[in-house]
């Protein structure tokens, strides 16, 4: 509130405009060297997803009953699975699956979430009141289960997968959104805002929800990675995307299990995909939210 | 201590309620009549029967009518019939309801033999090659998924040490060891995720409880190590790890919906998947509905343990 505070922080601010988008690029991968190597990381498989077409060296879909459960070789990479489909090409193409429904169902729920946070934590009240105990029973549920239940009772399309993987996220990013908003409210230049008369919808959403910027990114960034880990579950389990799109899930579901003993890369290399990807998501979560939020460590 | 008791044990009450209604609605959310789902698989179906099921289900009568009834069977323990199995609900789930706890237990138990010690360690030896290493295991932990780890798990004893586990269920007064390691490695794949989380928050309470004033006095008057990060530091930071514990514990069930699959364990995790394959929804109902009473009477107890952990709460101080 007072001017001590606001001080370091609007240096800070000047500073990081001055440096421009390169130069904080640089600056994080100095500060944050494995954060960095976590978002090269991402890039990758990004760059894997969009170019799956070039980097596939077979159709993902395409059966081949002459070289069922073949070893990896120079021509299957990775091997093939019990129905001779092609591992290297269909963890390509899977990649697109399963992050689209990553990032998909990750914004569709902090999105979500971040606007009955910011809602909720401005006006505050008996709609406050109402809305974090309707959250409470949303994040009673374990993730896994509410998003089970949400899958089965859609059925099985990609878009209803989305919606059961985005639902848990929703009561989590609004704690977080709000809480922060809750800090926002009582800042000055809120009351300035007020003193100008303009609106209580301007003040939420042309003052509050910019400044909720900085724990948006740090609540998506850590939310990706339980997405893509729901996303595989509810694929082993039959719940997921359907066929015949590959998703990494998928790829390991029971049958994989019943042939994992013949031919263990059929288990091996998707589950690599995916621990990756998690593995990189939490790493730069944990740096971009050291960055950019301190007090959050540990959360 | 009684308010603050009676309070809690209310908002748990409210909190079940607004689950039971979620729930409630969300299945019927589900394409179609359960009826029709029933008798999908059948071909001809004799519409009269098709009527009959559907009274028998209550179907027929208006929606509020449906939950009313529904929430005055779960409170007298009637929890419906199986249409897979064609018998009560309850005979299908009791038998399973020991698997379950014993596996989600030992999971717990190894998630915080493992996650506190190495939490402590971790942020006793603060930005060191030790604090780094556990680090990363830890965050490996949080990003296998537990059903591949579990996967991986089976092929290593079966490739590496020619032991195959048992894909039948061992009951412990048959073959206590069989049974224990048919438990161990299940419990191994899902506590390692636990145990990371625990480790994290033992880490960062540990971190914040370590730079105040009485840690560096019991520093100063010449205390040992051992003596300052366990009996000053762990006793103050232990607060926020019994909450997550708790809520760990609720949430472990999530974890083994896929484990008990994996290891084929027949548990109430996996008939609930199960039930959802089969659509056997009056049985999916009240099966989350259950798991629901389960994570909110963990929440209760950690509440409770609280008070009893944390004088300061019991009279209502914030």
């Amino acid at each position: 509130m007072n001017v001590e505070t606001a001080g370091p922080s609007l240096d800070a601010a000047a500073s990081f405009h001055r440096r421009g988008p390169a130069g904080n690029f640089f600056l994080f991968c100095r500060e944050k060297p494995l954060g960095a190597l976590a978002a090269v990381l991402l890039l990758v498989m990004v760059l894997a997803a969009a170019f799956a077409e070039t980097l596939a060296t077979h159709d993902p879909i395409r059966t081949d009953h002459e070289h069922t459960l073949a070893r990896p070789d120079r021509t299957h990479r990775f091997g093939t699975d019990n129905l001779g489909r092609d591992i290297y090409s269909r963890i390509m193409y899977g990649a697109r699956v399963s992050l689209a429904v990553g990032i998909a169902s990750t914004l569709l729920g902090a999105v979500f979430g971040g606007l009955i946070g910011v809602i909720s934590g401005y006006f505050g009240g008996w709609l406050d009141l109402m809305t974090q105990r309707i959250m409470d029973i949303l994040q009673g549920l374990p993730l896994l289960i509410l998003a089970l239940v949400m899958a089965a009772a859609l059925g099985p399309s990609i878009e209803n997968v989305i919606v059961a993987i985005s639902v848990p996220i929703i009561p989590r990013a609004q704690r977080v959104i709000r809480a922060s908003v809750l800090a926002i409210r009582e800042f000055v230049y809120i009351e300035a805002a007020r003193a100008l008369g303009v609106g209580h919808l301007g003040i939420a959403f042309r003052h509050v929800l910019p400044n909720t910027v900085g724990p948006f990114i740090v609540l998506s960034t850590a939310q990706f990675g339980s997405a893509i880990l729901v996303e595989a579950a509810l694929s082993f389990l039959g719940l997921g995307v359907p066929e015949p799109y590959p998703s990494w899930g998928r790829m390991l579901s029971i049958s994989a299990a019943e042939f994992a003993q013949k031919a263990p890369w059929m288990v091996l290399f998707p589950g690599t995909a995916i621990s990756l990807v998690v593995f990189a998501s939490n790493l730069l979560g944990d740096a971009v939210r050291d960055k950019l939020d301190p007090r959050l460590r540990g959360v | 201590m009684y308010i603050y008791l009676l309070q809690r044990v209310v908002t748990a009450f409210l909190t079940l309620f607004g689950m039971s209604v979620v729930i409630f609605v969300l299945l019927r959310l589900a394409p179609g009549n359960i009826v029709d789902i029933l008798f999908s698989s059948a071909g001809f179906v004799n519409p009269a029967a098709k009527e009959e099921i559907a009274r028998e289900l209550g179907l027929d009568q208006p929606i509020p009518v449906q939950y009313g009834r529904w929430l005055r069977d779960i409170a007298r323990g009637e929890l419906g019939k199986s249409y897979r199995y064609d018998i009560p609900a309850w005979q299908v789930i009791k038998p399973r309801i020991p698997v379950t706890v014993e596996l989600a237990l030992f999971a717990l138990l190894i998630a915080v033999l493992l996650g506190v010690p190495i939490g402590v360690l971790s942020a006793a030896r603060q930005d060191t090659a030790t604090d780094y290493l556990l680090r990363t295991l830890s965050l490996a932990g949080l990003s296998m998924p537990s059903f591949w780890l579990g996967m991986v798990i089976i092929l290593v004893l079966i490739s590496w040490l020619g032991w195959i586990p048992s894909m039948t269920y061992i009951s412990p007064f048959e073959d206590f060891k069989a049974h224990f390691l048919q438990f161990l490695f299940p419990a191994l794949a899902v506590g390692y995720r636990s145990s990371a989380l625990i480790m994290r928050i033992t880490r960062s309470s540990m971190l914040d409880v370590l730079r105040e004033d009485y840690i560096r006095t019991a520093w100063a008057k010449g205390q040992r190590e051992w003596i300052v990060v366990f009996g000053h530091a762990l006793t103050n930071a232990i607060l926020p790890v019994v909450t997550v514990i708790g809520i760990e514990f609720a949430f472990m069930i999530g974890g083994l919906v896929v484990t008990e699959t994996v290891f084929n364990l027949p548990g109430v995790a996996r008939y609930l998947v199960d039930a959802i394959l089969w659509r056997d929804y009056p049985v999916v109902q009240n099966l989350v509905m259950f798991i629901a009473i389960v994570v909110v009477l963990a929440n209760l107890t950690v509440d409770l343990l609280y008070g009893w952990l944390d004088p300061r709460i019991r009279y209502g101080v914030r």
